[in-house]
């Protein structure tokens, strides 16, 4: 096909690159510039939740990758929603740099152990994380709950351990945490609220 | 909030106190921006300095740290003297009319009934006289000097503006303007709101501030109205949720009393908490406790929560002592913990008295860290120089750090301030071996209570018997988790018999197995199910309520009444009943929300009310009070039923303006301290410089320092000081300096500036020092000290946060 280097633009502002316009039979008489398709075209857009303020806006995370079985997801884009009627598309410095803590040098990838008295992380597998920390758990539960109080009461509680809840985590997620724990026997739970 | 963001935007006047919504909250802020945009709407800013709120205010007006009851005392004192109050609001939507009893009574700092030995009040004088019948007993007129009226106008007559002004540094012109503009708002067509945050709440006299601005709005009218309320800004996506769903130590699930000691019997929990009106016709909602609490035991417990059982009521342990988290790192400290499960949080870098802390750490057995970064805390252990001066070979405790998911990873719902439950989505895939929060602990539960079955122990029966039917065991999904949360018929639910019609067969409501439209339809029989009444009806049969994204708002006034699901029923702000008059018509009819229309309450909103109670039947529309109506004079308090000025426990004055002659209400009676703690408050001669910490707008926590953009626009760690300050110390701009309190360091850049300046507090000049929080030694900004090294061990009296916005620092160059 024939066309000018505007007629070109045009056609290529709407979306479609040059390679796939080549594909289809259609080719420039001259050789231009590569156009390159618009960044989000073919990213999946996931819904989710600034993590940080509980303003709590709305935002969406662009991820590339098709899903295959080898093909990892990874979040190129995070914005604001725009249907949020809160937030309405717009984010702040903290929710701007989303992208920068979900992809942080420090996020933790694997389950590590710091022996007593040591200076230093090692790494483990999550059966022996869980097995360990269960270990540990059952003994002090096993030794210290509190059947029965001085007057008689019983009272079941086990305040030798304590836990203190994440306020990033789903309410889903926290209230599993207090079945979980109030199941114990645990009385020492807390949360950011407090503080 | 009993409001909510969006509805910000239908405001008359906005107060910015005890928080920096421009600053920490840009997103929700907006919607000032629109008020004042749209409806010309004006903002007046409080606070101890000139922050990003203020500089766009149409008023800001300095106050001394800790000085927030006595300004607002002065609040009320001019509205009560110069009758701007709501008055037909104030009669019959409060407690105004009724009488206190004869032995209530002030003097000079303390309440009748304080105990100076235990630090606590005998009750017995507070509260309402009550008839032979039962009900309060109440003075119409509101001239009997016993009645709440009277007692409000003489407590607060001593909160004059000279007293004000003298307390506060708040020049007594600016003290008066901000009466004037609030004062506006009590006609019945204006409203005000208060946006608030950690600067009311980290102080040990935190509620009490709080307390005081819901008083301003009662007497003004302002709650329950679109533009009104009491809304706090609060700090984190969930600790909403969170806080809803009860991980602390004195609430279950929708905030029901955790049982105690004395809760002997189940019978007597229940009746206990069952509170029954205090007046005739009073909805009283805290009546139904029992259907909440059995509903929830079933949830927990399944099956094998039965009536014989007291559907297991013994299972659950019971609370002796205080166990929010400064008592559970005294206890640590004194030796007295085992095992820490630490998810989602860095307490080193975000409690109070770092050196503390770590020695309580150092005395764990072990320590579980659950958390997608790495954080302080995990690494309490290892040495970072002067940042965290510790030797790693002295500390004995085993630290596990597991990797979790970040929000971006995981599915569920978050509440947001404004009780709006949403929905979001994972985007699937999480780095390394990082999981899921749930699947965490679901994988420890079911390690344990396999041990449990194998081997026996210590009251093995509510591990083996915690209901978990969750189609895989180590991962509960959150769809089945709402679902279980928001509750379900056990078995067929019938209609009770009617009376009329004692010999009509019962209708079928509900089917076992079905979600339940509401906790209304919640029982105490076990034939109900239901995690969390408040957010009853949020999965209801039609599906997930909370994943609900239409963006109508047919009434124009922001309610969106389909965008997730609003806390509780759906209502969109609290107490909505009361924008209207005692018969049924709004207050305002601009501003309309909810009416009587002859045969059921209706508006844009659910309304928060009998849908069917006529107004002759005078039902208040603070339906969770047994009186009906809201509490000007509140028994539920620590230090007080009205609240009073105390000075912070590290103050720079060393008396209490009040009560000049008494030593011992310098500071809140009522709070607790430490041994040890006491001794660790240091004095005026030594630092004579208040000291507060506070946020950036780039920075969240201790949080975003891992994140390079956010690193990149604040790298690096400084303190604010005025130009005055800088001055006397010989400190200029970008200069290392040294801020101490009696409790440890921190070293920093200074800067210096305009938007702070030193107040006249009783004729003497107090200067501030501002150290934001943002830095430690992990993460990709600059290192630098943990501003909590600075911060003192004592928290407000009926919540336990710590006073973080108000000690004593002194500072030097470095």
């Amino acid at each position: 096909m024939d066309m000018n280097r505007r007629q070109f633009f045009k056609v290529c502002a709407g979306g479609l690159g040059a390679s796939s316009l080549a594909v289809m039979g259609f080719s420039p008489t001259e050789v231009l510039a590569q156009v390159r398709g618009f960044k989000l075209d073919r990213t999946t857009e996931t819904r989710s939740t600034c993590p940080y303020c509980s303003v709590s806006c709305g935002v969406i995370m662009y991820t590339r990758g098709d899903g295959a079985k080898n093909n990892k997801p990874a979040i190129i884009h995070i914005e604001g929603d725009p249907d949020n009627p809160v937030n309405r598309g717009t984010l702040c410095p903290k929710g701007a740099g989303l992208l920068d803590m979900i992809q942080s040098p420090n996020r933790t990838k694997y389950p590590e152990v710091r022996a007593p008295g040591s200076n230093e992380w090692k790494r483990i597998s999550w059966d022996e994380a869980i097995e360990r920390i269960a270990k540990h758990m059952k003994a002090d539960r096993d030794r210290n709950l509190i059947k029965v109080n001085e007057a008689g009461t019983t009272v079941n509680r086990w305040n030798t351990v304590g836990f203190l809840a994440s306020s990033a985590a789903s309410n889903e997620s926290g209230y599993l945490s207090v079945k979980v724990t109030r199941g114990l026997g645990m009385v020492a739970i807390d949360t950011q609220a407090r503080i | 909030m009993t409001n909510h963001w969006v509805d910000i935007k239908n405001t008359d006047l906005v107060l910015i106190m005890g928080g920096n919504a421009a600053e920490a909250h840009p997103c929700g802020f907006k919607w000032v921006t629109e008020a004042m945009q749209q409806r010309k709407a004006k903002l007046i800013v409080v606070d101890p300095r000139f922050t990003r709120s203020a500089a766009v205010a149409d008023q800001y007006a300095p106050l001394r740290n800790g000085t927030d009851i006595a300004f607002l005392g002065g609040v009320i004192n001019y509205l009560l003297t110069n009758d701007k109050i709501h008055h037909e609001y104030v009669k019959h939507y409060t407690d105004a009319t009724f009488l206190t009893k004869e032995g209530f009574g002030f003097d000079n700092g303390f309440y009748s009934g304080y105990n100076e030995q235990k630090r606590v009040y005998d009750k017995s004088t507070w509260g309402y006289q009550l008839g032979a019948d039962g009900y309060v007993v109440a003075d119409e007129t509101m001239q009997d000097p016993r009645c709440v009226y009277q007692q409000l106008k003489k407590h607060y007559s001593r909160y004059t503006p000279e007293q004000v002004s003298k307390i506060t540094g708040t020049p007594k012109d600016q003290f008066l303007k901000v009466c004037e503009q609030i004062a506006s708002t009590s006609k019945p067509d204006r409203v005000m709101t208060i946006l608030y945050a950690l600067g009311w709440t980290q102080h040990s006299v935190g509620a009490q501030n709080i307390r005081t601005m819901a008083m301003i709005q009662l007497l003004l009218g302002n709650m329950g109205r679109p533009g009104g309320g009491v809304n706090a800004l609060r700090g984190h996506a969930n600790v909403q949720g969170i806080t809803d769903m009860c991980l602390y130590s004195e609430v279950l699930p929708g905030y029901m009393g955790a049982p105690t000691d004395a809760d002997t019997t189940f019978a007597g929990y229940v009746k206990a908490r069952a509170l029954k009106p205090l007046r005739p016709n009073q909805m009283s909602y805290w009546q139904n406790f029992g259907k909440f609490f059995v509903s929830l035991q079933k949830a927990w417990f399944g099956p094998a929560a039965t009536k014989e059982n007291d559907f297991a009521y013994d299972w659950l342990p019971k609370k002796d002592a205080p166990y929010d988290v400064l008592a559970i790192f005294e206890r640590m400290y004194q030796g007295k913990m085992n095992g820490f499960l630490c998810q989602g949080f860095n307490p080193l870098a975000a409690l109070p008295n770092q050196k503390k802390l770590s020695a309580a750490l150092s005395k764990l057995k072990y320590l579980v860290v659950m958390d997608p970064l790495t954080t302080e805390t995990s690494e309490f252990w290892r040495n970072f120089g002067a940042l965290n001066d510790v030797d790693p070979a002295k500390i004995q405790t085993e630290v596990f750090r597991l990797p979790a998911t970040c929000f971006a990873e995981e599915e569920g719902s978050f509440t947001n301030s404004g009780r709006v439950a949403s929905w979001k989505h994972s985007v699937g895939v999480a780095p390394g071996e990082a999981k899921a929060d749930s699947e965490i602990f679901a994988r420890m539960f079911v390690k344990l209570r396999e041990m449990y079955r194998k081997e026996g122990g210590t009251l093995p029966e509510p591990v083996l018997n915690l209901y978990w039917p969750y189609q895989k065991a180590e991962q509960p999904t959150s769809d089945e988790l709402l679902r279980e949360i928001s509750g379900k018929a056990l078995v067929d639910l019938l209609s009770p018999p009617d009376p009329k019609n004692p010999k009509e067969p019962p209708k079928l409501l509900l089917q076992a197995g079905q979600q339940v439209p509401l906790f209304a339809t919640l029982r105490d029989d076990g034939s109900t199910s239901c995690g969390n009444w408040l957010y009853s009806g949020c999965y209801s049969q039609a599906g997930n309520l909370t994943a609900r994204r239409s963006t109508s708002d047919p009434s124009g006034l922001g309610t969106y009444p389909q965008w997730g699901y609003s806390w509780p029923a759906n209502r969109r702000i609290l107490y909505n009943r009361a924008s209207a008059d005692p018969a049924g018509k709004p207050w305002d009819v601009a501003r309309a929300y909810e009416r009587w229309d002859g045969a059921k309450w209706t508006g844009p909103d659910v309304p928060d009310m009998a849908p069917g109670a006529a107004p002759e039947q005078n039902v208040g529309p603070f339906i969770m009070n047994p009186e009906g109506v809201a509490r000007l004079h509140a028994i539920g308090m620590a230090e007080g039923p009205f609240p009073e000025h105390y000075e912070p426990f590290e103050n720079p004055l060393g008396v209490n303006l009040m009560c000049p002659t008494n030593p011992k209400a310098v500071s809140n009676p009522a709070a607790r301290v430490y041994k040890g703690d006491l001794e660790a408050f240091g004095k005026p001669n030594e630092f004579p410089f208040v000291g507060t910490t506070y946020r950036l707008t780039e920075h969240h926590h201790f949080w975003t320092k891992h994140a390079r953009s956010n690193a990149i626009v604040q790298p690096a760690p400084f303190v604010e000081i005025s130009e005055e300050l800088a001055k006397e110390k010989g400190i200029s701009n970008g200069q290392m300096v040294k801020v101490k309190s009696n409790r440890g360091e921190v070293k920093a850049a200074a800067v210096v500036t305009k938007r702070i300046r030193p107040w006249e507090v009783n004729g003497k000049k107090v200067h501030m020092v501002g150290v934001p929080i943002h830095w430690g030694f992990k993460g990709v900004t600059q290192n630098g000290y943990l501003a909590n090294a600075l911060t003192p061990y004592v928290g407000d009296a009926n919540c336990q946060t710590p006073e973080f916005k108000a000690f004593l620092v002194n500072i030097e160059k470095a």
